[in-house]
């Protein structure tokens, strides 16, 4: 890959904060992303912190408005990039990137960031592609943005992505344009756009979830080879516990805008400290398992995020609400406890209570 | 159209058919598409969605329909629901010939056929009220039931789990899970004997998609019906059926019992497929190698491959399946498979031996211990075939060319040789995953 190594590596120095820079390549602390609406303010993000490592992959797993998509918007601070008017979405907290503060930084900075340092694969390739320019066009103006580089160099550049990613003829396909491109074809030449310029942060919000199961086994195996080729930290958000297992270093798992449980891959899937992270587990056929008589679901549905619960958002669909005494659950929320070595999860229940209860009544039946 | 109207007991229930016999029969069932062109609309083609397919669903099962986007699953769900009409092919319900009556004829068997759909926010009127919306079968049936519509659309509210006071909201109100059980109980409103689901979980949330699952579940058992299941998750089909048929380009290329369809797939297509299901299990992150990559998308169904549609795409392909199309046979029993070289089975075409060019890539992205397992159970079963303890349907299939690429090709892959030799040293029973 020929490396344009990248220009401009000294940034200007954030604003001063309170806290000082963290050593952590990414690290977000209390993260908050709030919309005001007609109807209440919606707390999609309430609260959010965590590190992540270059070379490391994170999963973020929840169900859909949990604020999975929301956070990794606010990372690539793409929500304060339009104006709504009033509307703005209101953040607070403070995301470390390679050193640099993102929230209080200079918008025109953020921008030089966004698509060199981090880059993000959406869900839905054909929307967000843009139906009126070919592949070849959009690759380039991404590289030209941040390179100061002739078309030819920058056509050079992008037939080299495409067949980086696997697309058969780059050199012909460069032309053509998203409609003429299969699902699959689509989602590799978004995921070509976003690491034309090496990003060294690389969002994947959703990146299979269109995709059929084989396309999807495909585009997971490249994922993981370009991690590996890049080094780069890769945060994929998604809602299927599969693909995050296949891909995760660390998991982090979302319930109504927070982080209830947090942990290294293994110890959430074999030692899950909390009871939604035991339901997702129990919701879900395996194929790898015998088979079972019947799925456990939790019961109920997702909370809103105008009105969420009070105390644990999880309480009213948890089994083990009334396990912790004095009514807690209802009344406090529970903060994140370390629960083991880096594995943290936010329950009212004691540490052997959940135990007992995992190991006794849950992991039995899965 | 004379509607005998019997009272639509929702307390009695009439199956004619006794559990285990068959249903709904389909036989050679096609339906194309036509592409038109220029002002005279002068067909120029056809979309071959679904190309010829036969199978049969007995009463009280649940048969699973898998396979990728534009395998034709939906469009074969919307031809036995008589809601396309067939290109060709007959569809019996019951041993009643229903496959071109017209739209009266048809209504009095619209009672015993219901489809639940995948996007519980566009199969739902945002006009009209649950009470409406789930009431609506009686009123179009002319049935009255005991007690009254509203007395019956409120057991049925109650029956999905929904509160039977919400009998006048509006479809917006309720989340996609409760709008899924709103379409569940418009489907069960007159008791029908088939419920043909087309993805009726794909559109939730995990954990809502198992209490739509487990509410499908105990429904079959109450009021014994009989599913057809059509979706893309193999884990939530195999959760919920039990024979399953696997759809590859308009055709069913595998047809099984469950157990044996998860346990040994005969088709590489669904070894494929299953194979590149993930896992949520962290620590088989390093047995990736047993997946099998697919190379490339799925072949447009307008200029659908000769001979074996899979060929382009299979590992195993050899010169027989560019040529001849394989049917499908019932292999062992319970197990039909549309395949010339079957996986976990005698190979069919044993004299054929030669790989194509475009298998011998496929074959890259497979992993050696995939191709070296698969050569050896399917010797093994060969081998206890030899012995003679069951002789197994002949392949019909005659040898097309053997000689012709035979030289050039032999001496470059190493796989072709331990897969294509069909009785060999190892006489160790197949392991199965």
């Amino acid at each position: 890959m020929t490396e344009l190594s990248k220009s401009g590596a000294a940034m200007t120095e954030p604003v001063d904060t309170a806290s000082p820079a963290p050593s952590a390549f990414l690290e977000v602390r209390d993260l908050k992303v709030h919309f005001p609406t007609d109807d209440g303010l919606v707390k999609s993000v309430d609260g959010l912190s965590f590190t992540l490592e270059k070379g490391k992959t994170l999963g973020i797993v929840g169900e859909s408005g949990s604020g999975k998509s929301v956070t990794s918007l606010g990372i690539m601070g793409l929500h304060t990039a339009g104006q709504y008017g009033k509307r703005k979405a209101q953040i607070s907290g403070e995301i470390w990137l390679d050193g640099t503060e993102l929230l209080s930084a200079d918008p025109d900075h953020v921008r030089k960031l966004r698509g060199r340092e981090m880059a993000m694969i959406f869900q839905d390739p054909l929307s967000a592609l843009h139906p009126y320019y070919t592949i070849g066009q959009q690759i380039v103006e991404a590289y030209r943005i941040h390179h100061k580089v002739d078309k030819k160099v920058a056509r050079r550049r992008a037939i080299e992505m495409l067949d980086r990613v696997g697309i058969p003829q780059p050199d012909k396909r460069v032309d053509g344009y998203p409609h003429e491109f299969s699902g699959g074809m689509r989602q590799r030449a978004m995921i070509a756009m976003s690491l034309v310029n090496n990003p060294e942060l690389l969002i994947a919000d959703e990146p299979t979830t269109a995709l059929d199961v084989t396309v999807q086994a495909q585009i997971l195996d490249l994922i993981r080879d370009l991690q590996k080729e890049f080094g780069s930290a890769v945060i994929i958000i998604t809602h299927d516990l599969g693909v995050v297992a296949e891909l995760s270093d660390d998991i982090l798992v979302m319930y109504g805008g927070r982080c209830i449980e947090r942990g290294p891959a293994e110890k959430v899937f074999y030692e899950p400290r909390h009871p939604y992270t035991w339901g997702l587990l129990g919701s879900m056929p395996r194929l790898d398992r015998e088979q079972t008589e019947r799925l456990i679901p939790v019961k109920g549905s997702p909370p809103s995020l105008i009105n969420i619960p009070s105390g644990c958002a999880f309480n009213p669909r948890c089994p083990y609400a009334d396990v912790p005494k004095d009514n807690v659950t209802r009344t406090v929320r529970p903060e994140l406890t370390e629960v083991g070595s880096q594995h943290w999860a936010a329950c009212h229940m004691t540490h052997e209570q959940r135990e007992r209860i995992w190991t006794e009544e849950i992991a039995p039946k899965l | 159209m004379t509607t005998p109207a019997p009272s639509a007991g929702a307390t009695t229930l009439t199956k004619d058919a006794a559990p285990g016999e068959t249903l709904l029969k389909v036989t050679g069932l096609q339906k194309h598409f036509p592409i038109r062109k220029g002002l005279l609309q002068r067909q120029v083609g056809a979309v071959r969605a679904v190309d010829g397919i036969d199978f049969e669903v007995r009463s009280g099962e649940t048969l699973g329909v898998v396979g990728e986007s534009g395998c034709g699953k939906s469009t074969m769900g919307r031809l036995i629901t008589r809601l396309l009409e067939p290109t060709a092919g007959t569809v019996e319900f019951e041993g009643r010939d229903i496959t071109h009556l017209g739209v009266s004829a048809m209504r009095p068997m619209r009672r015993d056929v219901q489809m639940i759909f995948q996007d519980p926010y566009s199969s739902l009127n945002p006009r009209h009220t649950i009470g409406t919306i789930v009431g609506a079968p009686f009123k179009l049936q002319g049935v009255e039931p005991e007690g009254g519509i509203k007395k019956e659309v409120q057991r049925l509210l109650s029956v999905v789990g929904l509160n039977p006071e919400h009998y006048n909201r509006y479809p917006h109100e309720f989340s996609g899970g409760q709008r899924q059980r709103i379409g569940i109980a418009r489907a069960l409103a007159l008791n029908p004997k088939m419920v043909v689901a087309d993805e009726p979980v794909s559109a939730l949330d995990v954990s809502i998609q198992a209490q739509v699952v487990n509410l499908l579940d105990d429904l079959q058992q109450e009021l014994g019906l009989t599913y057809v299941i059509i979706a893309h998750d193999l884990s939530v089909v195999r959760h919920v059926s039990d024979r399953i048929a696997v759809m590859y380009l308009g055709k069913i290329v595998e047809l099984a019992d469950r157990d044996l369809l998860y346990k040994a797939p005969m088709h590489p297509y669904t070894k494929a497929l299953m194979s590149a299901v993930p896992i949520p299990d962290p620590r088989r992150k390093s047995a990736k190698s047993e997946r099998i990559l697919l190379k490339g998308d799925v072949p447009s169904p307008i200029s659908p491959p000769s001979g074996c549609r899979f060929h382009t795409r299979c590992w195993k392909a050899t010169q027989i399946c560019t040529t001849t199309e394989p049917p499908l046979l019932e292999l062992k029993p319970g197990q039909q498979v549309a395949c010339h070289h079957p996986e976990n089975f005698e190979d069919q075409a044993p004299q054929d031996t030669v790989l194509l060019t475009a298998a011998k890539e496929a074959a890259e992205l497979v992993a050696d211990e995939v191709l070296a397992e698969s050569a050896e159970t399917s010797a093994a079963v060969a081998a206890r075939v030899a012995e003679g303890a069951t002789t197994s349907t002949e392949a019909p299939a005659e040898d097309a060319a053997t000689e012709s690429s035979a030289d050039e090709a032999s001496a470059e892959a190493p796989v072709e040789d331990a897969a294509a030799e069909p009785a060999s040293e190892d006489d160790t029973p197949a392991k199965e995953k």
